[in-house]
């Protein structure tokens, strides 16, 4: 397998903290690659980073081969990187449909060598859009604000959002964390369905049943670099991960803040 | 929906009838001059509101592109000795210069957020003020100044009259035609969250800037418009700070990012301000009751009188239909939203228009 997504020794700093160091990942062409490590680790800025919402200050990020670093956030998008918001961000005073038809179709740019799997999308139409709220269960909802739709329901909405402008690879943060048990299975299925029609999945979780059964590989990251990467069963036992970031409880790691 | 479509169809085909007749059946030039008024302060607010309002970006600036537009036919049919009835059509050069303005405007003024972009637009304004006051082609304090047209007095008004109902209809259709459009779904979409819809393809310079200019546009056409009906223009009466607050309460009173909420705005403020300014010469009675006026909107109903009521009518059709003996279908995914039925209508419904 080729990496389809890749960061190659990235550094940030805010201020005086070391958000990156070195931070090097792969995520294979797909699959679904777990993330994970304790609160401050990096991942959320990881994510950034790779999205274009931050600048890094060393290192590169690349989309199949294309170097995509620092790239603004809509050119990332545009190239076929989506990704979800660990509090989700959704367009409150939209419809949920009209929040469907919000992402720009995804383009391959024109005389350069297109990306795997990519292809040239219409804007995304309401047809589509009802099919995948459909897909993830909202479509009874279709017509309210989207502001009024709960937690769970939210991060539902933000993934088939993401999921319309059919991106080669879609970074989750936290899809799992604050829903409850039944959604949680809800969102597996689905991301599952997904990854066998090809899409590829790089997700931050603390919910370690969760990455444990839907990841075949897992990275595990502290202190703003990757300790250790590997199929789940490896990483459960690997004496590096169980000190930075297992050694406690499982469980215990379920607050809301920038990981 | 079918119903509330045709009702709504309805009533803006009798009120657009009712604006139609309204100087056959008031021929009183005083009572003409305030229709005058009141639809040039209705498109210029609807104008503020396709940018403003979409957007979420509050401008205080708008004033430069009236102004703008005031000054530039003002200049334009002195130096090119154009009189009579063809000054009207130097009114498209004035849109044009409004919109040879708005782009580097927008361009510095929309790299910023929010409340950075407002001081911004300020800060634009009073350069431009300025400029009026010290360019050696504006006029400096005597401005800029035609004769009037050599019309008949009892009915001078009506040409300007039906020239601004044009133009407030046009601009309606357009911000209508703008809200529907994919260009009007991320404009708004800019407003929930601009780094979300970023994120999702949406290129916000693009889209903030054309909506920017667009406005501008028909800013600057209505500041020549309101230039051939004063006649003159002072830097002081084109770029004026209240014609900016004026428009921005205009919509705030009859609802920020509608279409119908700022015209309805427009024609309540505007008359009793101008009542004012011509019962009170001294002026600042009116600004002191603008401001005022301006306070209690933005503290009791700051989402206008248009989307309030809408919401009343929603929640009141859905307590009537809490009453039905057919159950909403419970369809929530988690099961966790208690009566999402209603949030469900009040969402279809009670959106602004």
């Amino acid at each position: 397998m080729t990496a389809l997504l890749r960061a190659d020794g990235l550094a940030k700093a805010f201020g005086g903290v070391q958000a990156l160091q070195g931070c090097t990942i792969e995520v294979d062409e797909g699959s679904v690659t777990g993330l994970i490590g304790p609160n401050g680790s990096g991942k959320t800025t990881l994510f950034n980073v790779m999205t274009g919402y931050e600048r890094v200050d060393a290192g590169d990020v690349f989309l199949g081969g294309r170097k995509i670093t620092n790239s603004p956030p809509d050119r990332v998008f545009a190239l076929g990187v989506g990704r979800t918001f660990q509090l989700t961000r959704i367009f409150a005073r939209l419809t949920v449909l009209e929040n469907m038809l919000v992402p720009a179709p995804r383009r391959s740019a024109a005389g350069r060598r297109s990306l795997p799997g990519a292809k040239r999308a219409a804007p995304p139409d309401r047809q589509r859009a009802m099919e995948l709220l459909d897909f993830v269960g909202i479509a009874g909802h279709a017509a309210a604000l989207a502001g009024t739709l709960s937690y769970g329901q939210r991060k539902l909405l933000e993934l088939a959002y993401v999921l319309i402008a059919e991106p080669a690879v879609i970074l989750l943060d936290e899809p799992a964390g604050g829903v409850n048990p039944s959604l949680i299975n809800h969102i597996a299925g689905r991301i599952r369905e997904l990854n066998a029609g090809g899409t590829t999945f790089l997700i931050v979780e603390h919910n370690m049943e969760f990455v444990m059964g839907l990841c075949e590989r897992v990275t595990v990251m502290d202190s703003g670099s990757v300790v250790a990467s590997g199929p789940p069963d490896i990483i459960r036992t690997d004496p590096r991960v169980l000190d930075a970031y297992l050694g406690g409880s499982l469980e215990d790691e379920d607050d809301v803040t920038a990981g | 929906m079918n119903t509330g479509i045709t009702w709504r169809a309805g009533t803006a085909a009798i009120l657009l009838a009712a604006a139609a007749v309204f100087p056959l059946l008031f021929t009183n030039p005083l009572v003409t001059n305030y229709g005058v008024y009141a639809l040039i302060f209705a498109g210029a607010a609807t104008a503020w509101n396709l940018f403003s309002g979409f957007s979420g970006y509050i401008s205080l600036g708008h004033a430069v592109f009236f102004g703008s537009g005031a000054y530039t036919v003002g200049i334009a049919a002195k130096d090119w000795h154009v009189s009579g009835v063809a000054v009207f059509g130097l009114l498209p050069l004035a849109a044009a210069v409004g919109a040879a303005i708005a782009v580097p405007f927008g361009l510095v003024a929309l790299r910023v957020r929010r409340h950075t972009f407002i001081v911004i637009t300020i800060a634009v304004f009073f350069i431009f003020q300025l400029m009026a006051y010290n360019l050696s082609f504006t006029g400096g304090s005597t401005g800029v100044s035609a004769p009037f047209l050599n019309w008949q007095a009892a009915t001078y008004n009506n040409p300007f009259y039906y020239l601004a109902l044009v133009i407030l209809v046009v601009t309606m259709g357009l911000a209508w035609l703008i809200r529907r459009s994919r260009f009007g779904l991320q404009l708004r979409a800019i407003r929930d969250d601009e780094d979300r819809a970023r994120g999702l393809g949406v290129r916000p310079m693009r889209v903030k800037l054309a909506a920017f200019t667009i406005s501008a546009v028909v800013t600057g056409l209505l500041g020549g418009l309101w230039f051939y009906y004063l006649t003159q223009v002072q830097p002081p009466s084109g770029f004026d700070a209240q014609f900016d607050l004026s428009v921005a309460l205009m919509t705030f009173l009859g609802g920020f990012g509608s279409i119908s909420g700022p015209v309805l705005g427009a024609v309540l403020i505007e008359p009793g301000q101008q009542y004012l300014t011509s019962r009170f010469t001294n002026g600042y009675v009116s600004e002191i009751l603008l401001g005022a006026l301006f306070l209690l909107v933005v503290l009791f109903l700051p989402r206008g009188v248009i989307p309030t009521a809408a919401e009343r009518v929603t929640a009141w059709r859905a307590a009537r239909a809490a009453h039905a003996p057919d159950p909403l279908p419970a369809d929530a995914a988690d099961g966790a939203v208690a009566g999402s039925g209603a949030a469900v209508s009040a969402g279809a419904e009670g959106r602004p228009r």
